[in-house]
């Protein structure tokens, strides 16, 4: 079921759109992510959301109820804050109090509450502590529990853990997927690292300047951008500009000037269309050009090249290597690296070639 | 090893001879038995205090002033609070012109401002002496509450307050539990900032007393232009020790001046 929908939003700052007819839907009990670099509309979106923001036109439905005009004292939602955002003058305890003790609750049960929801987050014997004797870690999880014990209708995550150290940012990542899940939530998270959103997320939505470039649950995103931008950002570094078609031995094949690639449409994707070949470094395969047959020369899916710089990365090498269709990077797990200035052929799996819209 | 400055030494100790020099020679004048001020004075006595309370109008216009500058400082607190707040929480158009008019009480000369106030105040409407001198006095104090409450909001990180409203709380409520207990301290040094502003002020004070209501310093002036006897000088020294204990809580709240530099 749908819970929340944002249709045709529009966001401005002073008189500078930051969205424009945005629209959003999220099923219940899914944690759909906010992902895109800084100033995309991320954080935009998820304060309008959240009510801090009202939106100049547009509709935001929430549980079949219209929250367009709604305040944000009257919709129940939880808010994480990047910088925690704990009362400096309460103590853990009364931190996680404030939302109950403000719905006029009766103290034995405010109680209860905090006492159990302090335990879900492993925080029990921390009631006295005030927030700046906490480590960052539990001070995000007093930050966690007190948006939590108020049984919000919806989570948000305003890049909960970036002030984090990474070990850590691992850690409460899990711990806030566990807890999502468990406790049936529904929650937006925002965040610009690509990990961390992938890795707890139903649904990703990848942004830019505004607009969502691609929603998609995480496994299909990474493995199916359907824009360049999308694949960008996640890492496809090489692009192969297409311009043309050619039948080739194996069927249709696209081709740049005389070099012939057989690639693999997905779903819906017509064969009309300008499209642009995306492949990650870790898909090419190079191989010195002297180890090759004519034979082997002669197929498609190649193209030959010059090593320009290599670098080692730990469990593989980065080859740049310059072609005749411009450079490409390669990463490569090798045990004698080929140096540069070596003349290299340049393979691209047809089944890993994604084409993406340009 | 310690290089030794004599010439800082020597200009350091003349520096502070002569900013203290004049306190300690009241606060001796003050203890002299003669009928004129003396320095230094001829033995001890403590009968100038005593004239502080033998001469009544010193107690009832100490008393008046603190009236004044008490109620006044509620009436600057109550639109200096909601002030500083805007001019920090928000930015709009003429902002800065709104902080530059909160603040013109101190870039105004004070014999202008009173003189205005004389004018505007209590010929033009009318108003009773005494309503007059709080108004003057809400006036010059206003700046101060506006800008060390300001600085203590300018790091000040509204999310909290921002959390405290998705947790259900109104905006005034968020304002009471949450903003407010954490620039506690912040007011309080301008409360007494601008308590003791107040409490010494002489240039609006003068166009604002009237017939049988006078703040202390400005009895001061006129028992001054009357006699010469040390009893100023015993009500100065009264004076600096109230101001003294003022500053010494400051002190202890805002870890001095240092509060005001930073930034």
């Amino acid at each position: 079921m749908t819970l929340l929908s944002l249709e045709q939003v529009s966001v401005a700052y002073d008189n500078h759109l930051i969205l424009e007819n945005f629209d959003l839907k999220l099923e219940e009990g899914k944690l759909l992510s906010l992902l895109g670099p800084s100033g995309c509309g991320k954080t935009t979106t998820l304060r309008l959301i959240a009510g801090f923001l009202e939106a100049k036109g547009g509709k935001f439905m929430f549980d079949g109820r219209d929250y367009t005009h709604l305040p944000v004292n009257k919709r129940n939602f939880g808010f994480v804050f990047q910088s925690y955002a704990l009362f400096p003058h309460l103590s853990v305890y009364d931190n996680v109090a404030f939302g109950l003790r403000l719905r006029k609750m009766k103290e034995g049960q405010v109680k209860e509450k905090v006492l159990r929801m302090l335990d879900i987050v492993s925080l029990n014997g921390f009631e006295k502590r005030f927030p700046q004797e906490l480590s960052g870690g539990q001070r995000q999880r007093v930050a966690i529990a007190r948006a939590l014990v108020i049984e919000p209708d919806l989570l948000l995550f305003d890049e909960p853990l970036s002030n984090l150290d990474a070990n850590l940012r691992v850690t409460m990542r899990v711990e806030i997927r566990r807890l999502q899940q468990e406790l049936g939530m529904t929650a937006v998270y925002v965040s610009h690292d690509q990990e961390e959103c992938f890795s707890i997320s139903d649904q990703v939505a990848i942004m830019n300047a505004g607009k969502i470039e691609q929603l998609g649950a995480p496994t299909d995103i990474y493995q199916y951008p359907k824009t360049e931008y999308v694949a960008r950002f996640i890492g496809f570094n090489n692009f192969l500009v297409f311009d043309g078609t050619r039948q080739g031995n194996t069927g249709l094949e696209w081709t740049i000037g005389d070099y012939g690639f057989d690639v693999q449409l997905q779903a819906g994707q017509s064969t009309a269309n300008t499209y642009k070949g995306a492949i990650r470094p870790e898909d090419l395969r190079i191989i010195p050009l002297g180890q090759l047959t004519d034979l082997q020369k002669s197929l498609s899916n190649q193209v030959p090249g010059t090593v320009k710089v290599s670098t080692y990365l730990g469990r593989s090498y980065q080859f740049e290597v310059q072609t005749a269709l411009g450079a490409f990077t390669v990463n490569q797990e090798m045990d004698i690296p080929i140096a540069p200035g070596q003349q290299v052929m340049i393979t691209f799996p047809a089944d890993k070639i994604v084409m993406v819209a340009q | 090893m310690k290089e030794k400055h004599y010439g800082l030494a020597i200009f350091s100790t003349l520096v502070f001879i002569f900013l203290l020099g004049p306190l300690v020679i009241i606060s001796v004048t003050s203890f002299g038995p003669g009928t004129v001020l003396k320095f230094p004075p001829d033995g001890f006595s403590l009968k100038w205090y005593q004239n502080i309370w033998a001469v009544d109008m010193f107690p009832k216009t100490f008393v008046t002033s603190i009236i004044i500058s008490l109620l006044g400082n509620l009436l600057a607190l109550i639109l200096g609070v909601p002030a500083a707040y805007a001019l920090s929480r928000y930015h709009f158009r003429g902002r800065d012109l709104l902080n530059a008019i909160f603040l013109s009480p101190v870039l105004i000369p004070g014999i202008v401002l009173g003189f205005t106030m004389l004018k505007y105040v209590l010929v033009m409407y009318q108003l009773p002496i005494y309503a007059g001198l709080l108004v003057g006095h809400t006036v010059i104090m206003l700046p101060f509450i506006i800008r060390v409450i300001g600085s203590s909001l300018s790091n000040f990180d509204f999310s909290i307050e921002e959390a405290a409203v998705s947790l259900g709380a109104g905006r005034l409520q968020a304002f009471f539990r949450v903003v407010l207990p954490n620039i506690r301290s912040g007011i309080m040094a301008a409360v007494l900032i601008a308590f003791l502003e107040s409490f010494n002020n002489v240039d609006i004070s003068v166009f604002m007393t009237g017939p049988g209501i006078s703040t202390l310093p400005i009895q001061m002036l006129t028992y001054v232009q009357n006699y010469f006897d040390p009893t100023i000088a015993a009500i100065s020294v009264v004076l600096m020790i109230l101001t003294g204990l003022l500053m010494f809580v400051i002190e202890r709240l805002m870890g001095g001046l240092a509060y005001f530099t930073k930034r």
